[in-house]
């Protein structure tokens, strides 16, 4: 956290000055090492072994906070009688599918639960299949029908965690509140959990039984009524193949230990740079739209109510996505979209795959996708397997490039590594590439949305250089010029376009759209137009709008919300009137279980949110995330809906039941428990489960994506990719700055002196990196902050690399990510970057095609499937 | 697959200011420390303190015109009282080219040279350059001004009287130089200051004795070779103390170029001395002995100079000693092994 | 008399030993405002470097590679991409790898395995400290595999030292006393500065500061150095250090006040065992008179490249001045006798 939020970092400095303990664990001993009070060394992609070991701990020592769980969590709940757990299927849970390679988690649910219709989340994997029903529905019977789309239902996973997840299950489970049925979730979850003892943890961690003890002994009791701990989490978790489920662990824990909710606790998000929280919420996610209502999909939903349908659920808040969706709907279409039209519905895109990231790349290499805007990004040098990128972008025909420096993604048809190696020439790559400079986040108003959902208000500091604009300007102009050229089209497919609300004044000679006009847009206006003050205003009538429904408040009374400045000196410790917090100005989500069933607050020291009997209404330090009347002793009546289904200590107010899950009967693709599987590309043998690898996780294989064998000898060592506290992302904001680029000047890689012995490595000198998708050279730091660790009976070397480097700018050297193959995540698509196995020689790497052969030779030796491009 | 380029390693292997900055030259530890890497402890065995940036020649040049100057002028006014006018004429001369010379090299020494007039805004007791420049100033108007009228013949009253006020300036400006090197941080030369004066005086002396003995006619010339002969005794003296007393810091003298320079101006000091001891009353030998005592006056300035540079470049020189002086400060005080910051603890 | 060089050199009066007040001995008159400093606590240090681009923007001072011809090389020395203080360096962040063997104390060896500034061959980087067996157990390891081996690591403790190095502000100054022309002076917050304008390159400050802080620019053969952000402080602004650095780790304030917070936290960290701690430059009775900028260090200063007991090097001036004088009459008094003794040669 110091390397990459060293501002953030600040807190946890005061924090620790406060007398806190800062626990390191991490791979590598960095910045945030050296000021930690304990830095726990470990093997990259093994999380899922630490956390469960914690878990594990938690059940077998019985530290779980046990009145929280019981009040707020499923564990009391019967799983059903199909779920087979790991433990008796090698390693593998019940419903997975080997031809598919997937799973139909139908089997998971929960004992007297009912599904309903197809849900969000994995819809895009059975487009095709789908496809084939809707064709075949004719000779189906409505009951195999039904049966059908039953099972779609339990597919049900939303990639971001937003409606779909918590859309399925409805009526109440059948529990168990003394956990003690074998089927309850508590018990499931100990025997689940049952083999990650202390020393398997250390044996497939590499880290010492102690020092895993004192980890779990410090969580452990600095959570209770009057303490709670706090996991901080960036990158490194959610770039594995099960990414999602390392913070499901984190979730689990942090759950039994009655940590979420309350002030100090929770898991905290580092996201990759200024605002990634924003553009969650105003999703730059294909299959979201704004606050996390799923994507509608094109052949699931030909109306609004099949769409409802499916996604909303009949219990929750999001119960109410019906007004959210037409709020959005209004706020988009305006007076276009009508009650009779479907609020325009029709109007709305609609998923027809998987448009993610490499989804988009492998169908630009395939020639099915033909144009490409680039904004804020560097994916020549930023994403996994550059060649893959580079491969798609010269397989384009036009390509927007909008960024602040002439980065490599802008110029790859010129001097990419596979120009020089010849597999691309220039002149056969037909992109064209249009380059536009754009302003910085100082040369333009608008809100960073940061990771405790906080919206702050940035004012533009000074006016973008010669041609460069805001993202906003570039938005705005590029739709009003297309709806010039399409006025007066009386084509159906314009009329989206040309019926958009898309009015926003501007000022300046630039005629800048005013950018606090989207915020108001975003918060909504009722039927009168005024500003809306809450998401509870919205009505699924179309007499309200919203362009993103969690959002709705920060214009209140047309004030600025997100740009209030009072200082935290001068108002008391939640600090309420700095910025504005999504949803309601809330600063901590879930803070209902800060009190007790009956409301009381845990303990003084921890007091954050509880129930005034005499006013009939909670209250506390901050805003309650719960029906402000809505009493503890609160128990909904039989066939109640929405939130008025939730009981008086049904905290988790988002989910169906109320309740935070400690097992998950659906809305993931991998599994209702997190369960350790080994990276893809990893050096050693599953030690815990006879399954090696993420049964569901999602390869491309191609040429130019080929994966090393695991426990490779040709491919022995470990790597990760970070970054460093002296330069931003894939450098396009660092490397092309001299104060900047002076502070690490080249391109490296960090290793131990065992592997420098081991490899004849020099302090300074040069080092190649191989792996079977290309070869890559850095300098090489000899450093004892790189510990060797021993697993089972071998030692694993790690090897660290900054994916800073590019060819373009005053500091250069190889992308790091050149050397990563692209594997996924089965629930949010996301590569496994942050750890594959590659090997590593002295001296330069092979230039021109030589570099090729070079990798070839590896590839054979590995058993890698040969070849080039293809 | 091994084309790594071993030739840049050892480049890359050091943040080459040597490379950038010649005068950073001696980075290299290991080679120059007297004591074991163990017995100390670095940054990375980097420099402490910055070398002077000061130009060679034109300092060390500097320092000998300016002992050559000084001591001529005096030389010069003493064979006017005594009647030695070759003697004289030498010295006046010696003075005002020294002077001029010295001053030449001085400004170009500066890295902004047009701003030499700065030197004469304040004059500060504390910077051994500003009272030099006080010094050095009147000294070369009445030098130039009596050599002048040396040559020329003309106001030969006037010349005498800036030539008595040259000499009374002679010795400082022969001297004030040694403040000017032990007045800094540089350790060999700093912990030198009690020997530095004697060692630059005894030099000038050696200088201007040279310079008679090099102009003067063999008449004139005794004066001279007693001057040049008592200031290199007194300087080979002195060197040999001072590398003694040094200890530790004395090394960079034992090593590199400053070992050459220093070698080779005792070689060229005791085969001036003897020469003009024995060859005085030749001219020809008496020249001859005379250039060899310059250059032995000249090449013990270059040694001296070059010995700083390596003495502030090598970290030992400052973490050792000033080690020491701490051990000694805590056994006289009697104070815990702490540092005395921990005082405030 | 001193007065009279106060008047319009700034020259300090007094040389060393312990001064309350350097502002008014410059000078200054009475009502001058408080001294000011930096109290700089390396044990918050993140090694983030804020405070060395901060500094460089605010002061406009260009990159190395104005100077440098090998600009962006790594050093080697840890995450130290910038390798001390000079003309273009205000501020420097030191990285030191401290490798002990398991629960030794902090002093004793050479921090780190690393190679010397080149020196040690790298493959010194591969051995380990003076803890003995580490080499041992590596050669144990076979090509290509280490299969069955302990990892030496195991036994080893890393630390990462990082500091935030800058001018010290010296109570007594070595560069403003040695300066000729006055473009170095004591301004009214106590701090050192210098006119850039008047600076002839004269290059005699740089060999007396004991730090080896202030240098001359190739580029335009000034001296230059940290002015403790002199316009900033005019303005009633915190310099940009300080400000950018987002752990407190660099303090600005009154010097007294600094003082203060030091000593506590010092005490804080004794308190809770951290014995290696200690204050650097803050002792009024030390060979500067104090500093200006001081700091809290985890280890022994050489070990951060900073002088464990430097001196003022005018504190010698006054006998430096007596012995010159001295040699000078001496050498006057050779010239004469040389023209005396044994009377006319023939």
């Amino acid at each position: 956290m110091a390397e990459a939020h060293p501002v953030g970092f600040q807190w946890v400095m005061e924090a620790k000055a406060r007398g806190a303990t800062v626990i390191h664990v991490d791979p590598r001993f960095t910045r945030t090492s050296a000021v930690a009070d304990l830095h726990v060394p470990f093997r990259a992609g093994t999380d899922i072994a630490f956390l469960g070991g914690l878990i594990n701990y938690v059940l077998t020592e019985g530290k779980d906070f046990r009145e929280y769980v019981t009040t707020f969590t499923n564990a009391a709940d019967i799983v059903g009688e199909d779920f087979v757990d790991t433990e008796d299927m090698a390693g593998i849970f019940s419903g997975y599918n080997a031809e598919t390679g997937r799973y139909d988690p139908i089997s998971w649910q929960l004992e007297g639960v009912e599904y309903e219709a197809p849900a969000a989340g994995m819809r895009d994997h059975w487009e095709p299949e789908l496809r084939e029903q809707s064709e075949e529905q004719s000779e189906q019977q409505s009951e195999q029908q039904s049966e059908q789309r039953e099972h779609h239902a339990a597919m049900a996973s939303d990639t971001a965690g937003g409606a779909g997840d918590a859309a399925h299950a409805t009526a109440s489970p059948q529990r168990d509140e003394t956990l003690q049925h074998p089927r309850c979730v508590y018990q499931v979850l100990k025997r689940h959990y049952a083999r990650y003892t202390p020393e398997a943890v250390s044996q497939v961690c590499g880290m010492g039984v102690d020092e895993f003890l004192a980890v779990a002994r410090a969580i452990t009791e600095n959570s209770r009524r009057d303490r709670t701990t706090a996991w901080v989490y960036s990158v490194g978790w959610t770039h594995h193949s099960v990414g999602a489920q390392y913070i499901r662990g984190a979730a689990i824990l942090q759950t039994l230990l009655g940590n979420m909710g309350r002030p100090g606790g929770g898991i905290l998000a580092l996201r990759g740079h200024a605002s990634i929280q924003g553009s969650t919420d105003v999703p730059t996610l294909y299959d979201l739209l704004p606050g996390y209502i799923p994507m509608p999909n094109a052949h699931l939903h030909d109306s609004l109510q099949s769409f409802l349908d499916a996604d909303a659920a009949k219990t929750g808040f999001w119960g109410n996505m019906d007004a959210y969706m037409v709020s959005l709907l209004k706020a988009w279409w305006g007076d276009a979209a009508t009650a009779e039209n479907d609020f325009a519905f029709d109007y709305m895109p609609r998923l027809t795959g998987d448009h993610g990231t490499y989804g988009i790349v492998r169908d630009q290499i395939d020639r099915k996708t033909f144009g490409y805007f680039v904004v804020g990004e560097n994916p020549a040098v930023g994403h996994a397997n550059g060649k893959m990128q580079r491969l798609g972008l010269a397989n384009l025909d036009w390509l927007v490039v909008r960024d602040m420096q002439m980065i490599e993604t802008a110029t790859f048809w010129k001097d990419g590594p596979e120009i020089e190696t010849g597999e691309l020439r220039t002149e056969d790559i037909g992109t064209e590439v249009f380059f536009l400079p754009c302003a910085n986040h100082t040369e333009k108003a608008g809100t960073f949305t940061n990771t405790q959902r906080l919206l702050q208000w940035r004012r533009e500091a000074v006016h973008p250089p010669g041609d460069a604009r805001s993202e906003l300007h570039f938005y705005f102009h590029l739709g009003k010029r297309i709806r010039e050229k399409l006025a007066g089209s009386t084509e159906d497919r314009d009329r989206p376009i040309l019926d958009l609300t898309w009015d926003y004044p501007t000022f300046g000679v630039h005629e800048e759209p005013d950018p606090e006009s989207v915020l108001a847009e975003i918060n909504g206006y009722d039927a009168d137009g005024n500003h809306l003050s809450s998401y509870t205003q919205l009505e699924a009538d179309g007499s309200t709008t919203a362009g993103c429904w969690i959002y709705t408040g920060v214009y209140q009374d047309g004030v600025n919300q997100a740009d209030r400045r009072r200082p935290g000196s001068e108002q008391d410790w939640v600090a309420a009137e700095w910025g504005w917090a999504w949803p309601a100005n809330r600063r901590t989500l879930y803070n209902r279980a800060s009190a007790d069933a009956a409301g009381r607050p845990w303990s003084e020291r921890k007091a954050y949110v509880w129930w005034d009997a005499e006013q009939g209404k909670w209250t506390g330090h901050d805003i309650p995330d719960f029906e402000a009347t809505k009493p503890p002793t609160y128990v909904p009546e039989e066939g109640a809906t929405r939130q008025d289904a939730l009981a008086g200590t049904d905290a988790f107010i988002m989910q169906t039941d109320g309740k935070a899950w400690l097992y998950a009967p659906a809305g993931l693709a991998d599994g209702p428990m997190p369960t350790h599987y080994e990276p893809v590309e990893s050096p050693v043998a599953n030690l815990l489960h006879e399954q090696q690898d993420n049964p569901a996780l999602e390869r491309i294989d191609r040429a130019w994506n080929r994966i090393n064998p695991a426990m490779s000898e040709v491919y022995p060592y470990t790597f990760l990719t970070y970054r460093l506290t002296e330069h931003h992302t894939a450098g396009g904001m660092s490397r092309f700055l001299g104060y900047l680029s002076e502070l690490q000047p080249e391109f490296f890689c960090e290793v131990s002196p065992a592997l420098a012995q081991e490899r004849n490595l020099e302090h300074l000198g040069w080092a190649t990196l191989i792996s079977a998708r290309t070869a890559i050279e850095a300098r090489v730091l000899v450093t004892e902050r790189m510990k060797p660790l021993r697993i089972g009976d071998q030692v694993v070397h790690q090897i660290g690399l900054p994916y800073h480097w590019g060819s373009n700018g005053l500091s250069v050297g190889d992308p790091a990510n050149d050397l990563l193959g692209v594997v996924m995540d089965p629930n949010v698509h996301i590569q496994e970057s942050k750890v594959a196995t590659c090997d590593i020689q002295p001296g330069r790497r092979p230039r021109g095609p030589a570099l090729l052969e070079f990798v070839e030779s590896y590839r054979r030796k590995a058993g890698v499937e040969p070849g080039g491009i293809t | 697959m091994s084309d790594a380029n071993p030739a840049e390693m050892p480049e890359r292997a050091r943040i080459d200011h040597d490379a950038v900055k010649p005068r950073r030259g001696g980075g290299k530890r290991g080679e120059q420390l007297q004591v074991p890497e163990a017995e100390f402890r670095s940054y990375y065995g980097r420099p402490i303190i910055k070398a002077p940036v000061w130009k060679n020649p034109d300092v060390p040049l500097y320092l000998f015109l300016g002992g050559l100057a000084g001591s001529s002028s005096v030389l010069a006014a003493m064979a006017g009282v005594t009647g030695r006018p070759t003697l004289r004429r030498a010295g006046r001369i010696g003075a005002a080219a020294g002077a001029l010379g010295g001053t030449v090299f001085l400004v170009h020494d500066l890295h902004r040279p047009r701003r030499f007039l700065h030197m004469l805004r304040v004059f500060k007791p504390t910077s051994p350059l500003s009272v030099g420049t006080w010094i050095l100033s009147p000294f070369a108007t009445f030098a130039a001004a009596t050599a002048a009228t040396e040559v020329t013949g003309w106001f030969r009253r006037t010349g005498d009287v800036t030539g008595v006020a040259a000499a009374a300036l002679g010795p400082a400006l022969a001297t004030y130089t040694a403040v000017l090197f032990s007045n800094t941080a540089v350790p060999t030369w700093h912990e030198a200051h009690r020997h530095l004066p004697v060692l630059f005086g005894s030099s000038a002396a050696v200088a201007g004795g040279g310079f008679g003995l090099v102009f003067a006619s063999v008449r004139d010339n005794e004066p001279a070779q007693r001057l040049a002969i008592a200031g290199a005794c007194t300087e080979l003296a002195i060197e040999k103390k001072m590398e003694h007393d040094l200890g530790l810091l004395a090394d960079v003298y034992e090593k590199g170029r400053a070992r050459t320079l220093m070698t080779a101006s005792k070689t060229c000091l005791v085969a001036g001395a003897l020469g003009a001891l024995v060859g005085r009353r030749r001219r020809w030998s008496a020249a001859l002995s005379g250039l060899a005592l310059m250059a032995g006056s000249a090449l013990t300035r270059f040694g001296v100079f070059d010995a700083g540079i390596a003495s502030a470049n090598d970290p030992a020189h400052i973490v050792v000693p000033q080690r020491e002086r701490i051990a000694r400060r805590q056994a006289s005080t009697q104070t815990s092994t702490t540092p005395p910051d921990r005082a405030f603890a | 008399m001193t007065n009279l060089f106060d008047a319009f050199s700034g020259a300090a009066t007094s040389l060393s030993g312990p001064l309350p007040d350097p502002t008014t001995d410059a000078g200054w008159s009475g009502d001058h405002p408080k001294r000011v400093g930096f109290f700089t606590d390396t044990s918050v240090c993140i090694g983030c470097k804020a405070c060395e681009v901060a500094c460089k923007e605010w002061n406009l001072v260009p990159d190395d590679g104005t100077d440098a011809s090998d600009l962006y090389r790594l050093t080697g020395m840890s995450y130290d991409n910038t390798g001390d203080l000079g003309a273009s360096t205000w501020r420097h962040v030191a990285f030191i790898e401290d490798v002990r063997p398991h629960g030794t104390a902090t002093t004793g060896h050479l921090p780190s395995g690393l190679p010397a500034l080149g020196g040690a061959p790298p493959r010194d980087a591969a051995t380990a400290p003076p803890d003995g067996g580490t080499v041992d157990l590596l050669a144990l390891l076979p090509d290509g595999g280490a299969h069955g081996q302990q990892t030496p690591d195991d036994e080893r403790d890393v630390r990462w030292l990082m500091s935030s190095d800058v001018c010290k502000h010296c109570t007594h100054a070595g560069c403003l006393d040695v300066c000729p022309t006055g473009a170095l002076f004591r301004t009214e917050y106590g701090t050192v500065v210098v006119q850039d304008d008047i600076c002839n390159g004269c290059g005699y400050c740089v060999p007396s500061c004991p730090y080896g802080v202030i240098d001359v620019r190739e580029s335009d053969g000034g001296a230059h150095k940290c002015t403790l952000c002199y316009d900033r402080l005019g303005e009633g602004l915190e310099p940009a250090c300080a400000k950018a650095c987002p752990t407190n780790s660099i303090q600005f304030g009154d010097l007294d006040e600094l003082q203060a917070t030091a000593d506590a936290r010092l005490a804080e960290l004794h308190g809770r065992g951290v014995e290696e701690a200690r204050l650097y430059g803050r002792d009024p009775d030390d060979g500067v008179g104090g500093d200006g900028a001081f700091f809290l260090l985890l280890d022994e200063p050489e070990v951060y490249g900073l002088p464990p007991d430097p001196i003022v090097t005018t504190r010698d001036l006054p006998e430096m001045w007596r012995n010159a004088a001295l040699t000078a009459v001496g050498l006057g008094a050779a010239v004469v006798a040389a023209f005396f003794t044994g009377g006319r040669g023939k």
